[in-house]
């Protein structure tokens, strides 16, 4: 258990609750978050639910080949930047922060 | 009184509809009518991972339960007869009227039927909705015969999916090529050798002409006089939208059912997204139906908008994508009218490789087999219109970043 703020471009904030195992993009999804289109349903196809993470990233890993391939021309790429289909939500990211981008493409 | 907003179809659309309409500021009930019995769940899988079992079906829903109880919409199992717009009412099959202020239709697409002696028989399928994929998955039997009638990107799915699970599968296309329709003949080729490589019998130029058995399939006899042996055949030869209720109430069927920029309909009380529309495309310029997760997503957020009276084009690019063994394929836009195709990487290696179709040196589309980044790349170039000189495409010392116009 633990809780995510989803920030949108405009700043408005969205904190909810996560239970471990689930991905970023689903509880997205789950909590209706605007922002995160998530086309393919988290096959790493699309490239629309692209996130920049910041606070307890720890558990989250190395992006693979693929998503930084995804990532590499993604507009509004930054340093952290993920595919939040990627990110299996693990209770050491309590508090962890992902902030939308403008536009998903 | 409360308004009340009712969605007819549990779909891709339905699922984003719901969360934007209450973005937009949507107060009022939603009451979505659907003859499915599951809350609107993820297809593309249903022919990939779901047939193959690698994902269940609690994996498939788009959204939980909890969600829609949260947005306070409502699902009504029920088959709308139709729309009486000028009552701005509907009738149901179990002879229920009810009332609307505004409609969504988002109402699909349900496959095409073959025509063919013996297509009654058991163990014949299409594949479209959970309820086919199951009744695919029980007629699996490793080892056996498999027959799969169509050649596009279901049949060849399907045929990968298949193959995973041990059956032997032969794919019968008509044309002369797999995924004609399409793709370039390059890229048919390379589909071509991949399947055959895996163990696939693909035939072309040859269509199924009967299904022969007594209560089960058992054989399927070809054009070319060609018998082949068969416990389950599954056919995939394409979808029809469901317009029937738009054209029945009187509103503009194009290919589906016509919407303009905003999906609305001549009805300023009716919207519809999805596979069952037809729109003109912003970056093609021309009216296109499309059968498309994104493009159902985008429509929907759109169609939320007009009914709360405000304003939002729908002006993204067409995409696509299909999963066949180790292969992923991501399609950019759309080939139709190309004069030139360009490859980057050795489409005659199983590593992967971008083909690029260009019309007077515009990228009009891409396909991209395990090249994500090449299909990002395109994804933008096609929508700002970009020539890019196919020398500069085809040559991999450049790097895929600086292909992007500065």
């Amino acid at each position: 258990m633990g809780k995510i703020t989803f920030v949108e471009h405009d700043g408005t904030e969205h904190s909810v609750a996560f239970d471990a195992g689930e991905s970023l993009m689903q509880l997205a999804l789950d909590n209706g978050v605007p922002g995160i289109d998530a086309d393919c349903g988290g096959e790493c196809a699309c490239g629309t639910c692209h996130v920049i993470l910041e606070g307890n990233t720890g558990g989250t890993g190395q992006a693979n080949d693929e998503e930084l391939q995804m990532l590499d021309l993604t507009p509004e790429r930054e340093d952290s930047s993920r595919l939040a289909c990627q990110i299996t939500l693990s209770d050491d990211m309590d508090g962890m922060v992902a902030r939308l981008p403008e536009f998903q493409m | 009184m409360t308004k009340r907003c009712i969605i007819i179809g549990a779909s891709h659309a339905t699922a984003q509809l719901i969360p934007s309409l209450r973005q937009e500021g949507w107060d009022g009930e939603i009451l979505v009518i659907s003859d499915d019995p599951n809350l609107p769940y993820h297809r593309p899988p249903l022919s990939k991972a779901y047939l193959s079992g690698e994902k269940d079906a609690a994996s498939l829903g788009i959204r939980p339960a909890a969600f829609y109880e949260k947005q306070q919409a409502e699902f009504k199992q029920g088959r709308v007869t139709s729309i009486n717009r000028q009552e701005q009412s509907l009738s149901l099959a179990s002879g229920e009227t009810l009332q609307y202020d505004k409609l969504a239709l988002c109402t699909g697409a349900r496959v095409r039927k073959a025509d063919i002696p013996g297509v009654g028989l058991g163990s014949i399928h299409y594949l479209r909705d959970m309820a086919d994929a199951e009744a695919i998955k029980s007629s699996v039997v490793a080892g056996q015969q498999a027959v799969i009638v169509g050649g596009g990107y279901i049949g060849l799915e399907t045929a990968a999916s298949l193959t995973k699970l041990g059956m032997q599968v032969t794919v019968l296309e008509m044309a002369e090529r797999v995924l004609q329709r399409v793709t370039a003949p390059e890229v048919s080729a390379f589909y071509h050798r991949v399947h055959s490589k895996q163990g696939v019998n693909v035939l072309t130029g040859v269509a199924a002409q009967s299904f022969v058995g007594t209560e089960r399939v058992e054989k399927v006899i070809c054009t070319d006089g060609r018998e082949l042996e068969a416990s389950l055949v599954v056919i995939g030869i394409g979808v029809i939208p469901n317009t029937e209720l738009a054209e029945q109430a009187g509103l503009a069927i194009e290919n589906g059912i016509k919407v303009d920029s905003y999906c609305a309909t001549d009805d300023p009380n009716i919207v519809a997204a999805g596979d069952c529309t037809s729109q003109v495309s912003k970056v093609y310029q021309r009216r296109l139906r499309l059968e498309s997760v994104p493009n159902a997503t985008e429509q929907a957020k759109t169609a939320a908008a007009t009914l709360c009276g405000q304003q939002k084009d729908c002006t993204t690019l067409p995409w696509f994508w299909s999963d066949q063994y180790n292969l992923k394929l991501q399609i950019a836009g759309l080939s139709q009218g190309y004069d030139q195709v360009v490859i980057r990487g050795d489409i005659n290696s199983d590593d992967g490789f971008a083909a690029f179709y260009l019309q007077q040196g515009k990228l009009l589309a891409a396909d991209c087999v395990n090249r994500p980044k090449e299909f990002m790349l395109s994804k933008r170039l096609i929508a700002n219109h970009a020539s890019v000189p196919a020398e500069q495409l085809a040559d991999e010392s450049i790097a895929v970043n600086e292909l992007l116009p500065k």
